[in-house]
C-alpha cells in the first residue's frame, strides 16, 4: 500500500513538477506569475490526442507503437512550443513596462481566452485517449503494481529535467537566462539579446508543459478543456513550494506534492486530494513565502 | 581610421525620464586611444550620459555617432556588438554566478572560442584574485574584487571604448590606486576610455581630456592638465 501510494506520487509528481518549472522560470526572468501557463498543458494534452488519431487513421501503430509514441510527444511539444511563443509575443511583451497589474490581468485573460477556444474548437466534453495506444502490462515489486505508462513518465521526467538541468548550467543559453533572471539591464548591456532568451524560457517551459500534457492524457485516458486549471494550480503551488524562481525548487516541490497528494488520497480520504495542494500552498504562503529552496522574498505579485 | 579621429561623437543629446530632463543637450568628443574623463556633482547626469550611449536611456533628441555610425535608437545588446563596453554605477556583477560566469557572460557578444580562452588566460594573469575565486559566486567578492570583475568582465567583449562609471566608489585607497593603475595599462593596451568620476584629482592625473558637467550639461571642457590648473575645478572638485 505504501509503495503503491508512494509510485502513484511519484508519477503524479513528476508531472506537476515538468509544469511547476515553466511556472518558476518565467517568473525567475519577469517576476510574472503566467497564468496561461495551465491552458498550455491542456492543450498539449489535446494535441497528443489529436496527433495520436491522427496517426491510427494513417496506420501508424501497426508499423511501430514506439514510433507513434515519440511523434506524438514531438507534434504535442511543437504546437504547445508555438503557443507559449505567441503567448508570450501578444500576451506579454507590448506590456513589458507596463504596471504589474496589467501585466496580471492580461495573463489571466489569456487564460480565459485559451478555454474557450479549446472549448469551441474541440467541443465541451471529454475527450477519450484512444485505446489502441494504451502501453498494457506493468511491473510487480513486492505488493506494488508499477505500469509500463507509469514507468514511462517518470522516465521520461527525469530525462527531461535532466536535460533542462544540464542546458541551464553548462550552456552559453542557460547561463545568459540566469544572468538575465539576476540582472535584465545588465545582462543587455553584456551583448544579451534578453528578448530572445525571454522567449526561449516560454518555448522551454511550454515544452515541457506540453509533454506533462500528453503524459497525463496517457495516464487518465481522459482530458477536458478546463484540466489547465486545476493542475496549474497545483504546479504553480509546486513552484511555491520549491521556492518560486527556483529551479531545483520546482523540481522537488512538484514531487513533494505529488507525494503528499497520493499518501493523503490512500491514507485519508482520495476524496480530499485536490484540497491538499491548496492547503500546502496556504500554508507555505503563511510560513515560509520564500519556499524550500528560495531566497528571495516573493513579494512581487 | 587614423589615431586622433573622434571615436565618439555626442552631439547635443537630450533624455529625459518621465517629465525630468536629465541631459540638456551635452555634446562630447572621446578621441581614439585617449582616456576622456567626465566630472560633475551628484546628479549632474554623468551615469545618464553613459546610459544614453548604451543604449539604456534613448535620447529623445541629437545623436551618438560611434565610428561615424549612427548609434542611438539601437538596443543595448546591439550596441555592445559595436565594441561598446559599460562598467556601471555599483558594479551589478551577477551574483549568482560564478566568477567564471560572470567573465563568460562578458563574452557572450564573441564567436571566437580560442580567442576567449586567450582573454580568460590573461585576465588571470592579470586579477589573480579572480582566478583564485573563480568558481566562487560572484555574490561572495569584496567590494573591490567586484569591481574588479565588473572591468574585467567589460574587457574580455574586447571593446574599442570602454566606459567607467565611478570605478572607485566605495573603495579603500589602496584598491583605488590599483584600479586607476588597471584602468592606465587597459589604455595602453589600445582602449579608449570614457571615465566618470567623482574623484575628480585621481582622474584628472591619468585622463588626456576632461568634460565637467553641471545640471545637465557640459559647463566645461579641457585638457586635463589644464583642467588640473584651474582654479574654479580646484575650487568646487579638487578642495581648494
Ligand atoms: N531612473 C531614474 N528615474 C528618474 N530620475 C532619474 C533616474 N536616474 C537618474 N535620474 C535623475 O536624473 C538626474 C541625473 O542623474 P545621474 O544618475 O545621471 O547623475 P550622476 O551625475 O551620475 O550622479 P551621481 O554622481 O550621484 O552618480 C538626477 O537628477 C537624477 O535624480
Ligand atoms: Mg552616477
Amino acid at each position: 500500500m505504501l509503495l503503491q501510494q508512494i509510485i502513484n506520487g511519484l508519477t503524479i509528481g513528476s508531472v506537476y513538477a515538468l509544469i511547476a518549472l515553466g511556472y518558476t522560470m518565467v517568473y525567475g526572468i519577469l517576476q510574472l506569475i503566467n497564468f496561461a501557463h495551465g491552458e498550455i498543458y491542456m492543450i498539449g494534452a489535446y494535441m497528443g490526442i489529436i496527433a495520436i488519431t491522427f496517426f491510427i487513421y494513417i496506420g501508424l501503430p501497426d508499423i511501430s507503437i514506439a514510433l507513434t509514441l515519440v511523434l506524438t510527444f514531438l507534434a504535442a511539444i511543437i504546437f504547445t512550443g508555438a503557443y507559449g511563443i505567441t503567448l508570450e509575443r501578444v500576451a506579454y511583451r507590448p506590456l513589458r513596462n507596463a504596471p504589474r497589474l496589467s501585466i496580471l490581468i492580461s495573463a489571466i485573460g489569456m487564460s480565459i481566452v485559451l478555454q474557450n477556444y479549446v472549448m469551441l474548437a474541440q467541443g465541451a466534453r471529454d475527450k477519450i485517449f484512444p485505446h489502441e495506444l494504451k502501453i498494457g502490462g506493468e511491473l510487480i515489486i513486492a505488493d506494488a503494481h508499477i505500469t509500463y505508462t507509469q514507468v514511462l513518465i517518470m522516465a521520461l521526467s527525469v530525462l527531461m529535467m535532466s536535460g533542462l538541468t544540464w542546458f541551464i548550467k553548462k550552456t552559453k543559453v542557460g547561463m545568459a537566462m540566469r544572468a538575465t533572471a539576476q540582472d535584465r539591464r545588465m545582462a543587455g548591456l553584456l551583448g544579451i539579446n534578453t528578448d530572445r532568451i525571454i522567449v526561449i524560457t516560454f518555448l522551454i517551459g511550454s515544452i515541457l508543459a506540453g509533454a506533462a500534457g500528453v503524459m497525463i492524457s496517457m495516464y487518465y485516458g481522459i482530458v477536458n478543456f478546463y484540466m489547465g486549471y486545476t493542475a496549474g494550480i497545483k504546479a504553480f503551488t509546486a513552484a511555491v513550494l520549491g521556492g518560486i524562481g527556483n529551479i531545483p525548487g520546482a523540481m522537488l516541490g512538484g514531487i513533494l506534492l505529488g507525494l503528499l497528494e497520493a499518501l493523503g488520497a490512500g491514507y485519508i480520504s482520495s476524496e480530499y486530494k485536490d484540497v491538499f495542494a491548496f492547503a500546502v500552498l496556504v500554508l507555505v504562503l503563511i510560513f515560509k513565502p520564500t519556499g524550500l529552496l528560495g531566497e528571495r522574498i516573493s513579494d512581487k505579485v | 581610421m587614423g589615431g586622433g579621429g573622434a571615436l565618439l561623437k555626442i552631439d547635443n543629446i537630450h533624455t529625459s525620464y518621465g517629465v525630468i530632463e536629465a541631459l540638456k543637450g551635452v555634446s562630447l568628443k572621446v578621441k581614439e586611444g585617449e582616456i576622456a574623463c567626465l566630472l560633475g556633482a551628484n546628479g549632474a547626469g554623468k551615469s545618464t550620459t553613459l546610459l544614453t550611449i548604451c543604449g539604456v536611456n534613448k535620447p529623445t533628441k541629437g545623436q551618438i555617432t560611434f565610428f561615424s555610425r549612427t548609434i542611438n535608437g539601437l538596443p543595448p545588446h546591439e550596441i555592445v556588438e559595436e565594441g561598446i563596453s559599460l562598467v556601471p554605477e555599483g558594479r551589478r556583477v551577477f551574483p549568482m554566478l560564478t566568477v567564471y560566469e560572470n567573465l563568460r557572460m562578458g563574452a557572450f557578444v564573441r564567436r571566437d572560442k580560442m580567442g576567449i580562452e586567450e582573454d580568460l588566460e590573461s585576465i588571470y594573469k592579470n586579477f589573480p584574485i579572480l582566478k583564485e575565486r573563480k568558481n566562487q559566486m560572484a555574490g561572495t567578492l569584496s567590494g573591490g574584487e567586484q569591481q574588479m570583475l565588473a572591468i574585467a568582465r567589460a574587457l574580455i567583449s574586447r571593446p574599442r571604448l570602454l566606459l567607467l562609471d565611478e570605478p572607485s566608489l566605495g573603495l579603500a585607497p589602496i584598491m583605488v590606486e590599483k584600479i586607476f593603475k588597471i584602468i592606465k595599462d587597459i589604455n595602453k593596451s589600445g582602449a579608449t576610455i570614457l571615465l566618470v568620476e567623482q574623484n575628480a584629482a585621481l582622474a584628472l592625473e591619468i585622463a588626456d581630456y576632461g568634460y565637467v558637467m553641471e545640471t545637465g550639461k557640459i559647463a566645461m571642457e579641457d585638457k586635463a592638465e589644464k583642467l588640473l590648473k584651474n582654479k574654479k575645478i580646484k575650487e568646487i572638485y579638487l578642495g581648494g
